[in-house]
């Protein structure tokens, strides 16, 4: 197919995104409620509070950890976690000795149902275009210093899997329940940009 | 497409920045782009490969400035011109109506959906046949891609890698955004040294990324 043209008088989003919104309920082509649910769904339902929970029971229940790197799709499926952008989830076990982080260098692909929408930094062109070429160094810019001995494996998501990261599981945490655990996980260590702090 | 879209290894961009608190929509518009790109490829008849090819094609200057949100919202205005749901220029005649001025919008053009419809749901697929590698291969990427939509990134055609993982089969996003074929076939993990794509002096590392049977060639 052929490419778009560069657009000249080119009206802001927000105008742009009212216009094609009017031309479509014009032609009976879209429920506004079904738009709103959209947007509240993934404002509010579905966001990386989901992952936190997958990533804190997996610290908290060997067999479930073991279920979810076996296949990751299904064990998120158990608590409840499926629907577009999920359609096959691996999990991606970080230690002291292998840190995982995932990006998409293409567009910007990542698990919905269990991180929501990705945050800007995620889809900003610096990430996408460095992370595959100089991840230490990404790594410790965002705030992230892995020691030398940690070996660096960076996952670019080509295809329609999708992969999560399972952060260490902080020291001084033993005592901690599951729900408190999850308070503990971070958008940013499922993907592998950060580690989950000690509280 | 060699586009802007196909960013990895690019340099001169600085360093990311994580802004501390960030909503999921930072203004109503982009919640909004967002819900038609997620009802697009209904929409239009069309699919998520096509819809990713759509801002493939965006203008490169186009995609820098309008970011991420106004790439989906160009991308829908795409497929639904092509598909004949709304005529070229009609959003932006509207947007001008919108703000006032009072400009000529186009008739309703006739609509030409692609002759399409998927074997099923998503992108995954159960084929028939073994996956042509296994775990352990050594495999060659292919050195160069069409012009159309495809999922071989440049900075990883034309090296060699082991294949880490076998996936599901899925559909070939080379085909399916052209409508052609889903030509569903087995896809791999594929893991390169940093060394292999970098050069002597690249940090050591990892890079892994999912490859299509169709963008890999045996080592003889």
């Amino acid at each position: 197919m052929t490419a778009v043209p560069r657009a000249h008088d080119h009206p802001d989003a927000a105008l742009r995104a009212e216009a094609l919104e009017s031309l479509l309920l014009e032609r009976g082509l879209i429920d506004l409620n079904v738009v709103e649910g959209l947007i509240g769904r993934y404002e509010n339902d579905v966001g990386p509070m989901n992952g936190a929970r997958v990533i804190a029971k997996a610290w908290t229940d060997a067999d479930y950890r073991e279920r979810l790197l076996e296949d990751g799709t299904a064990a998120i499926g158990e608590l409840g976690y499926s629907g577009p952008q999920g359609e096959h989830i691996e999990v991606l076990e970080n230690s002291d000795k292998v840190h995982n982080v995932v990006v998409c260098t293409l567009c910007s692909c990542y698990p919905w149902p269990v991180l929501g929408l990705p945050p800007s930094w995620y889809k900003d062109p610096a990430y996408r275009a460095r992370i595959v070429r100089e991840p230490r160094q990404v790594l410790a810019e965002m705030g992230l210093a892995l020691d030398d001995d940690v070996e660096i494996r960076v996952w670019d998501s080509s295809s329609e899997v999708r992969y999560l990261v399972l952060p260490e599981r902080p020291d001084g945490t033993s005592d901690m329940s599951e729900e408190d655990l999850a308070a503990l996980v971070t958008r940013d260590a499922m993907v592998g940009v950060a580690r989950v702090a000690a509280p | 497409m060699d586009g802007i879209h196909d960013m990895g290894g690019t340099q001169g961009w600085g360093a990311p920045t994580i802004p501390a608190d960030e909503p999921v929509f930072a203004e109503p518009w982009e919640g909004k782009a967002f819900a038609y790109g997620a009802l697009s490829a209904r929409l239009s008849g069309q699919n998520l490969d096509a819809m990713r090819h759509a801002i493939d094609r965006q203008h490169p200057y186009d995609y820098l400035v309008d970011g991420y949100y106004g790439r989906w919202l160009a991308c829908v205005e795409t497929m639904l011109v092509d598909s004949g749901v709304l005529a070229p220029g009609a959003v932006v005649a509207r947007a001008r109506n919108l703000r006032g001025e009072d400009v000529p919008e186009p008739d309703e053009p006739t609509l030409h959906k692609p002759d399409y419809q998927p074997t099923a749901a998503g992108s995954i697929r159960q084929i028939d046949g073994e996956p042509r590698y296994a775990v352990g291969d050594r495999v060659r990427t292919k050195a160069h891609a069409h012009a159309g939509h495809t999922r071989l990134p440049r900075y990883t055609r034309g090296h060699v890698g082991t294949v880490a993982e076998i996936h599901p089969a899925q559909v070939l996003p080379d085909t399916n955004a052209h409508f052609i074929a889903e030509n569903a076939q087995h896809v791999y993990a594929v893991a390169f040294d940093s060394r292999e794509l970098w050069g002597d002096d690249a940090e050591p590392f990892t890079l892994t990324i999912d490859m299509y049977d169709d963008y890999l060639e045996p080592i003889e």
